[in-house]
């Protein structure tokens, strides 16, 4: 314990050297306008930056990254608010309560609410980062291959238990993954497998390949089949308003404690931000005084969802550092980065790479106060590059998404790729099939296959060496609750004959 | 956003019928993987499971979760619900259609010819900008990642025979 303060301590040092400040501003700014600008997201934006920081150091790369994550987690707000527009998906439920209060002038108050409130949701799972990580990390030091493929299923199943799409097409948008993930190299035999001869297929998906397509060209032929008309509100924020709003705040200290606890617990378990945020909304709506309220312009209504994604999305680096497993699509991105910057992601970091790890929480500290500072201050900045017609904005995003594919590998066939998946995502998404496990297959199917075959290799081909300890059973026995979950519920609700609960995400 | 939709209204394609042909392609995708995995072996070899035994199953379950999804699409009462209106889809291809040929082009002629093109075509065609505005946009944007890209980062891009002209 003491012990990890002292490196905490080193990380802060490490992070405040000047050429590291400067990235985490930045980073910030880069990441706000990612937020902002519909097309752009949190997961591409930094999957296409990612070829930026080959040449950094990985801590310096990390801090940057990961900054343009807070920034982009702080831009949704903006977006919702001012113009009804969610940047991201996990600031829908920002629209609800922030534009109202726009619309009534009180936009200065809503925006101060939000970017405290996600500061807030932030800052609390930041801490429970630094207490239990480490923990995590050296317990997760003593998993043998059986665990770790546990892990993997548990992480997995969740998305199936979890999400709000229909059972049957996660599963199937997440197996679509593991294929995808297959193609090429079999890691173990050194066999050439499904690529049927084409020699583009040798190196297999990438999935920053497909992350840049599905998140960014897909969500742009989304916007622009909505044919987006900017209607925005005018932003000003005063000292004066945020000082007002700042001592309202406390007040809201329960709800804003309960939409922490639901962002962590959301943001750990792979469901992420969006999800979180609806709960907390929709929970906050229920418990609330003033529920009758919630879609008029109600600052909890802005507090509680806002909360909750900042929490969810800064705990999904929780399990991304200590155990390997990314929590959200853009954890997913950094913990590709991590493979390219030649780190091993899993416990081990926490053992090997104490100047990263540290590194990297203290940035967590930091950057979101720095993003505090930025937003507060550089609002009517960020909301002017929205009033830059879509037909400006729209080509210049795809010259960034074709750029941000090429320089992965330095290979043109991948923007044709990139162009496939955007094109996929388009009508995935439309016909309700998530992305984000899909992602998270690709980029975890080699390893989650590797830990499988392996396990089977020790046990001779029976699946009870999945079963064969305490531990190992416990975690698997968790994934096939939350895969069934939805079955579950159903039969449960049957059984009491009563109309099932309201579910939160609703 | 959503009032917008249904102030358009109109009729296109049956969402339905999209999601059936959805359902279909990702089951192709299975029906690949399966056969691809018994192409190289999908049992168990002499050194433990082979090269195709992880995929076979990850194909196998994509089949059957595909089965599933088709019996609810099918099921599924369309009460005329449209996947999108043709002038909403015509909106989205002339998205795609530009940037499929800018990909396409893009080992040809280079990224920054190409960029600059994608920008001014986009720009004079759906803003309806003139050039004086267009111009400077489209062919400061590439200059401006040129400058970023390999001036700063030293990150080659893909470049054409202009930029050779120019001699880079």
């Amino acid at each position: 314990m003491f012990e990890d303060i002292g490196n905490l301590f080193h990380g802060f040092s490490v992070v405040v050297q000047p050429f590291n400040l400067l990235l985490m501003v930045v980073g910030i700014v880069l990441g706000v306008i990612v937020g902002v600008l519909p097309g752009l997201g949190g997961a591409n934006g930094v999957a296409i930056l990612l070829p930026l920081t080959f040449s950094m150091s990985p801590t310096s790369a990390i801090i940057m990254l990961s900054c343009i994550y807070w920034g982009a987690l702080f831009g949704g707000a903006i977006t919702s608010i001012l113009f009804n527009i969610p940047g991201e998906p996990w600031s829908v439920a920002t629209t609800f309560d922030g534009y109202p209060m726009a619309q009534q002038g009180k936009a200065g108050e809503a925006l101060t609410a939000a970017f405290t409130s996600s500061f807030v949701g932030a800052l609390f799972a930041v801490i429970m980062i630094t207490l239990v990580a480490p923990l995590v990390a050296s317990f997760a030091l003593r998993f043998g291959p059986p665990e770790i493929f546990s892990v993997y299923f548990l992480a997995f199943c969740s998305f199936v238990g979890l999400s709000k799409e229909p059972p049957f097409k996660t599963v199937a948008s997440m197996m679509v993954g593991f294929a995808l993930g297959a193609v090429g190299l079999d890691q173990v035999t050194g066999q050439l497998r499904l690529t049927f001869g084409f020699e583009s297929m040798l190196g297999g998906f990438d999935f920053l390949i497909a992350v840049i397509g599905l998140f960014g060209i897909g969500e742009i032929l989304l916007t622009m089949e909505e044919g987006l008309s900017f209607r925005g509100k005018a932003a000003k924020i005063s000292m004066k308003v945020v000082l007002k709003t700042w001592m309202e705040l406390p007040k809201y200290w329960m709800l804003s404690l309960r939409s922490c606890l639901i962002g962590c617990w959301m943001g750990i378990s792979p469901a992420g931000a969006t999800p979180a945020s609806f709960m907390s909304y929709g929970i906050a709506k229920r418990i609330s005084k003033r529920g009758k309220n919630f879609g008029k312009g109600e600052i909890e209504g802005v507090i509680a969802p806002e909360t909750a994604a900042h929490a969810a999305g800064t705990a999904a680096l929780l399990p991304m550092i200590s155990l390997g497993v990314p929590g959200s699509p853009t954890a997913a991105v950094l913990l590709g980065g991590l493979l390219i910057w030649g780190l091993q992601p899993g416990p081990l970091l926490f053992v090997e790479q104490k100047d990263f790890v540290w590194g990297l929480i203290a940035s967590m500290y930091m950057g979101n106060i720095v993003g505090l500072i930025i937003v507060l201050t550089c609002v009517p900045l960020f909301a002017a590059i929205l009033r830059i017609p879509f037909s400006v904005i729209a080509p210049i995003i795809l010259v960034l998404c074709a750029i941000g594919a090429y320089t992965v590998h330095n290979n043109t066939f991948d923007v044709i790729m990139m162009m496939v998946f955007g094109v996929a995502g388009y009508f995935m998404k439309k016909t309700n099939y998530p992305l984000a496990p899909m992602v998270l297959a690709i980029v975890l199917g080699d390893k989650a296959e590797e830990a499988f075959r392996q396990s089977l290799l020790a046990s001779q081909g029976g699946l009870n060496v999945f079963f064969s300890n305490g531990l190992v059973s416990t975690i698997m026995t968790l994934g096939l609750i939350a895969l069934f979950w939805p079955i579950i519920q159903n039969t449960w609700t049957r059984i009491r004959g009563s109309s099932p609960e309201p579910r939160a995400a609703e | 956003m959503s009032d917008m939709m249904h102030e358009t209204g109109g009729a296109g394609p049956s969402h339905r019928g999209v999601e059936i042909g959805v359902t279909i392609f990702v089951a192709l995708i299975g029906l690949i993987a399966v056969i691809g995995s018994l192409q190289v072996g999908a049992g168990w070899g002499s050194d433990g499971p082979q090269a195709g035994f992880f995929p076979f199953y990850i194909g196998l379950s994509i089949l059957i979760s595909s089965a599933v999804n088709l019996m609810h699409a099918w099921n599924t009462k369309g009460d005329g619900k449209v996947f999108a209106t043709w002038l909403q889809l015509r909106q989205v291809s002339s998205v795609v259609v530009p940037t499929t040929i800018y990909v396409f082009a893009i080992p040809y002629i280079g990224i920054y010819v190409a960029s600059i093109i994608l920008i001014a075509v986009f720009m004079t065609w759906l803003g309806r900008y003139r050039p004086q505005v267009t111009l400077p946009i489209a062919i400061g944007m590439p200059i401006l990642v040129f400058v970023i890209f390999e001036k700063w980062f030293l990150v080659p891009l893909p470049k054409g025979p202009v930029e050779k002209l120019l001699g880079f």
